[in-house]
């Protein structure tokens, strides 16, 4: 069978796949969400647990057994993950970093942070590293405008970057540790940071 | 100007406790079942008269929308979908909500889908909102096990399932065809209307589509009256609302506020004004990337809402305000988002798929000055071929932001056209 549009040719492929237990039953749970006969609307999420599970991409073999899976035709999978942008249908780094240039963070200096990245990591935009630590993709709008510029890496957000906090990032995950996560400028989350304009009455005692 | 206590969002920055205790003590679940005991017709009528109109960015009456779908169920179940696929550039509310005030999202389905008929409500995030998944995955959790969601919700007798469902990166599938395409285990393409949503939606059974600050600010409207709801805004624009101001402001910021605030008030009170002062003030885009841009002198004086930003050509879509100084390119910022638009065509219809990728071309010849005068009337022309040429609204979401270009800057597409031909002639 010829592979899915969108996959790489020369991208070895795994021969087989199948969940392991814990990321089976996982699986079960998600399609009990759905009525009996609509098992097709698990398709999304089990090929993301299936990615979660292969290293953080998609081979062939994991779209036709989630297929078997949902009984539905192995083509229609093949159009689901090569239509969503979230599914790598090859290898990545074990750091995903996703830069948004849109316009939110374009007007607030995501060029720099793209210039970092490239500068830190070794790489362009769309490579990854040599070690398979890291990818560099360029990315839409991630819904956190108002805590731009920021990129986000694997599940988390790092938000209100500069180039300098963006290194820090960096080179912390690099070195094995964990960088925090949010915003780098002290925000709690999207409040105003010079100082409460609403809600200045109510945060409980001793937050 | 809106008082804290007249907030609906009241933990919006998550300070106080997301979860359930905290949502308690900030009134939610208070009296659900007494809301319920007053009958799907009272709750129909409330959301229509508080005036609500959707807040995804249509703007469509939220109560018109529950009232139309069947009275009686003919067999087929009724679904309720949330649409939290939050993606219009410039647009982060529906992530703060799910994060830090996640339970006036679930009494909100409770309520809705009594409203509406429905047992069951699907809530359907952004696959890159991993962390508010989880957020949400944890509240609905434990508003089962507090008995307020189940067979027999808040004690109420009606059976209501809340399902949290992730998708997996695509802008489309945040309208609302293309979300129930993509909810089915589809590719996210809109499907063409009618039929609607409310005669066959999901798994062709009667559906509605709402946003999350839609639903979610439900309870509180029916808690307090429609009254006190429509007693905010401009007639026609009733409430509160989320705003999020980004870009060239000293203070970024996400904030609740009363609808028809004058946009001077809202950038200059909440987010510290425009950097370097109002009058560096070049331009803002007043709704999320698909509204048109508007230039300093009309942002003097327009008030934020549905109405007033029609009257000036441009909209109020889902309130998210990215401000423009004098330092920005102006051309070059509607060239990002052109590309934005090509990168998220579905390919289903041809205007669009062509059409998005012909105009960021054009486009990105202008940012350089490359091209001549007579081109953008021609860019002009094309945009009016795409727009509402397609089944769903992207087409004419990418041919706005350029309209608006051309209407307020035509002078700077010009002035950079005959720079670079000079420049060019000049070479030779």
């Amino acid at each position: 069978m010829s592979a899915p549009r969108g996959t790489p040719p020369d991208i070895p492929q795994p021969e087989s796949f199948a969940f392991n237990p814990e990321v089976l039953e996982a699986a079960e749970t998600i399609i009990a969400k759905y009525p009996e006969g609509r098992q097709a609307s698990a398709v999304l999420p089990l090929l993301d647990l299936a990615q979660r599970q292969h290293d953080g991409w998609l081979p062939q073999a994991a779209m036709t057994y989630v297929a078997e899976m949902l009984d539905m035709a192995p083509i229609r999978v093949y159009e689901v993950a090569t239509f969503y942008t979230m599914y790598n249908l090859s290898p990545v780094g074990e750091n995903h970093v996703q830069v948004c240039t849109n316009l939110p963070c374009w007007l607030r200096g995501s060029s720099r942070v793209v210039e970092t990245c490239e500068r830190v990591l070794g790489i362009g935009v769309g490579e990854t590293t040599e070690d398979g630590k890291f990818t560099l993709t360029e990315v839409e709008c991630l819904g956190a405008c108002v805590n731009a510029p920021m990129i986000q890496i694997n599940d988390d957000y790092y938000e209100d970057l500069d180039a300098s906090s963006t290194e820090t990032i960096l080179t912390e995950l690099k070195s094995g540790e964990t960088p925090k996560t949010g915003s780098r400028i002290g925000r709690r989350s999207c409040e105003p940071i010079g100082g409460l304009t609403s809600l200045t009455g109510d945060r409980e005692a001793g937050d | 100007m809106l008082q804290d206590q007249d907030r609906i969002f009241t933990n919006i920055y998550g300070f106080n406790d997301p979860f359930l205790a905290g949502a308690r003590s900030r009134g939610d679940w208070d009296g659900t079942k007494d809301i319920l005991a007053k009958g799907r017709e009272w709750i129909v009528e409330e959301i229509k008269s508080s005036g609500l109109r959707g807040r995804g960015g249509a703007g469509f009456g939220t109560g018109l929308k529950w009232s139309f779908m069947p009275k009686e169920s003919d067999g087929r179940p009724h679904y309720l979908v949330v649409n939290a696929d939050e993606g219009e550039p410039g647009t982060c509310k529906d992530r703060e909500i799910m994060r830090h005030d996640p339970h006036k999202l679930i009494e909100g389905c409770l309520l809705a889908g009594f409203g509406m008929g429905a047992h069951a409500a699907y809530i359907y995030v952004r696959g890159e909102f991993y962390r508010e998944t989880e957020a949400l995955q944890r509240v609905v959790d434990e508003a089962y096990d507090a008995g307020l969601l189940g067979d027999d919700a808040c004690g109420s007798g009606w059976k209501m399932d809340v399902h949290v469902h992730r998708g997996a990166g695509a802008y489309i599938c945040g309208e609302e065809t293309a979300l129930i395409e993509s909810l089915e285990g589809k590719k996210g393409q809109p499907r063409l209307k009618p039929p609607f949503p409310a005669n066959a939606g999901l798994y062709g059974c009667p559906t509605t589509v709402n946003n999350v600050e839609s639903i979610a600010v439900a309870p509180e409207i029916l808690r307090r009256g429609a009254d006190w709801f429509a007693g905010f805004g401009r007639q026609n624009n009733t409430g509160t609302k989320l705003f999020n101001i980004s870009g060239h402001v000293e203070h970024p910021c996400t904030v609740e506020e009363e609808m028809s605030i004058p946009l001077k008030t809202l950038i200059e009170k909440h987010a510290g004004g425009v950097r370097g002062g109002w009058d560096n003030l070049l331009a803002v885009i007043p709704g999320g990337a698909s509204v048109p841009v508007i230039p300093k002198s009309i942002c003097d004086n327009v008030l934020m809402d549905f109405d007033a930003l029609r009257e000036v050509q441009s909209g109020l879509g889902t309130a998210a305000v990215m401000v423009m100084d004098r330092s920005t390119d102006i051309i070059q910022a509607i060239a990002r988002l052109s590309a934005f638009y090509k990168h998220e065509s579905c390919g289903q219809c041809t205007p669009c798929r062509e059409g998005t990728g012909w105009m960021m071309r054009v486009m990105n010849r202008m940012v350089a000055g490359d091209a001549s005068l007579e081109e953008i009337d021609i860019l002009e022309e094309v945009t009016r071929q795409v727009e509402g040429h397609t089944i769903c609204a992207l087409g004419d979401a990418a041919a706005w932001p350029i309209q608006g270009l051309i209407r307020h800057f035509r002078d700077e597409i010009e002035d950079r056209i005959r720079k670079r031909g000079g420049a060019a002639q000049a070479a030779e």
